[in-house]
């Protein structure tokens, strides 16, 4: 099964393309945000405040990077799990966020959530964060610098790998994939 | 009497910090081409291979295998003749800790306060350290990064004596099958059986420091790892919860007498990214 091209921001149209299970490499522009940066951002919107970025058509990815050796872009660069970004994802994807990279389970306020504003989630693989690091080209820190790892960064990447966990319908991956696995199992 | 140095831990416990962290275990690696050879699903083969590169990358580029580079716990032993001078052992482990995570380029992972969530201002400290005295004059530190993510997903449970061998075993798979992607399968699978509350919970930890492959003296317990090792391979979970035979690389267990009342449990999980190392002084 070979990986497909894709761009982010990704297109309104890719996305209703993509299925659960498809591999993508992924190239463009994402943006760095986990437990504290979601946070912040939340509170913001509550208070009636601007997000530090427009999210509207973009994609974030659920990392904290190791600090960079001199020389390095950036640290190693794998995800971080995303069920602790479910309680403030519907308030992003509400605000028009598009693609999510992390890894693990979400919940279902959050694929009910995708589903109504046609978003997607992708997984890379976890404790694979020195080779991902080769997929990242430029790292800029935009946004909540005192957070360290944990600030918004821009990040510039060329094919970075990742699967379609949920797609814009709701199919979920994890179930589906162990689902064929152990269904294959047993016809053998 | 040998006598150790507060400056040689330091040295020696910031050394092993940074090999922990860019020197993925030989057992590990071993296990990841076992479990490669065996994996029928294409994904999971696919993950396996860049979990393998990448610990190929970690090591030659000398950059951690993962971001999450851990709490580090330490398991010392400390023989009754050895004699550390110049200052505290907790003090010597976590300025080591310290040393290794700053000059290493690791990453600082640790809140002082666990509500407010105000960051530590030691560098990734303090660690988490436990002292067992032993016969003997050496000083033997176990060192363990151990991501969030999978510790996230452990559990432990106070089991009724009437649960028996059965209980345990569906516990431990209950446990394995939620935790699904977010631990970071493939897992090592450390349990603890007996003890009380905080003694099972340690028990497990402890069973994690072993080497992969490494089977229980008891013969009973060795073939309960066996046992356990198969049937949660066969709950479909596969490499990073994708579908696949390849759920856990090994499973620990430990057991300690206890209480007639109580069968305490505890499912430790540790991601792929095994980390551990060990030192004899």
């Amino acid at each position: 099964m070979s990986a497909k091209q894709i761009t982010s921001p990704i297109d309104e149209n890719i996305i209703a393309e993509l299925k659960s299970g498809d591999r993508v490499l992924i190239s463009g522009t994402i943006y760095t945000a986990r437990d504290a940066a979601h946070k912040r951002m939340f509170e913001a919107l509550k208070k009636g405040e601007e997000l530090p970025f427009d999210v509207a058509g973009q994609t974030i990815y659920y990392v904290g990077p190791t600090p960079a050796k001199p020389g390095q872009i950036i640290g190693s660069a794998g995800p971080t799990t995303s069920g602790r970004m479910d309680k403030y994802t519907p308030s992003l994807l509400d605000c028009g966020l598009k693609g999510m990279i992390g890894k693990g389970y979400r919940s279902q306020e959050v694929i009910d959530s995708m589903k109504k504003n046609k978003a997607v989630y992708f997984a890379a693989i976890g404790g694979s964060g020195a080779l991902i690091t080769r997929s990242i080209k430029s790292m800029e820190v935009i946004a909540y610098a005192d957070l360290g790892p944990e600030a918004i960064h821009k990040l510039e990447v060329k094919d970075f790998p990742a699967v379609v966990i949920i797609d814009s319908e709701g199919n979920d991956w994890y179930q589906i994939g162990k689902q064929q696995f152990n269904d294959n199992k047993t016809s053998m | 009497m040998k006598n150790v140095t507060y400056e040689e831990i330091v040295n020696e416990v910031a050394k092993m910090c940074q090999e922990a962290n860019f020197d993925l275990g030989q057992d590990v690696i071993e296990a990841f081409q076992t479990a490669l050879k065996k994996e029928t699903s294409d994904t999971g083969k696919d993950i396996l291979e860049q979990l393998i590169l990448n610990a190929d990358i970690a090591k030659s580029e000398r950059v951690p295998m993962c971001q999450d580079t851990g709490v580090s716990v330490f398991i010392v032993e400390v023989g009754q003749d050895c004699h550390i001078t110049g200052g505290s052992i907790y003090d010597a482990i976590n300025q080591g800790v310290r040393k290794g995570y700053e000059e290493g380029y690791l990453r600082h992972s640790i809140v002082d306060h666990p509500i407010t969530r105000e960051k530590s201002k030691g560098y990734n400290t303090p660690s988490i350290i436990h002292i067992e005295m032993v016969p003997g004059e050496d000083l033997v530190i176990h060192m363990s990064a151990k991501g969030g993510g999978s510790e996230n997903m452990s559990t432990l449970k106070m089991l009724k004596p009437a649960d028996g061998l059965e209980g345990i075993k569906s516990y431990i798979l209950d446990t394995v099958a939620k935790a699904g992607p977010n631990a970071c399968p493939p897992l090592v699978v450390g349990i603890g059986i007996g003890g009380n509350f905080e003694r099972c919970a340690y028990l497990a930890k402890k069973s994690l420091f072993r080497p992969i492959g490494h089977r229980s003296e008891r013969p009973e317990i060795a073939e309960l790892e066996k046992e356990l090792m198969e049937k949660i391979n066969e709950l479909g979970i596969g490499p990073q919860g994708m579908g696949g035979n390849t759920t856990a690389l090994d499973v620990k267990i430990e057991i300690e007498p206890c209480h007639i009342a109580a069968l305490p449990v505890a499912v430790n999980l540790n991601c792929h990214a095994s980390r551990h190392k060990e030192i004899r002084l």
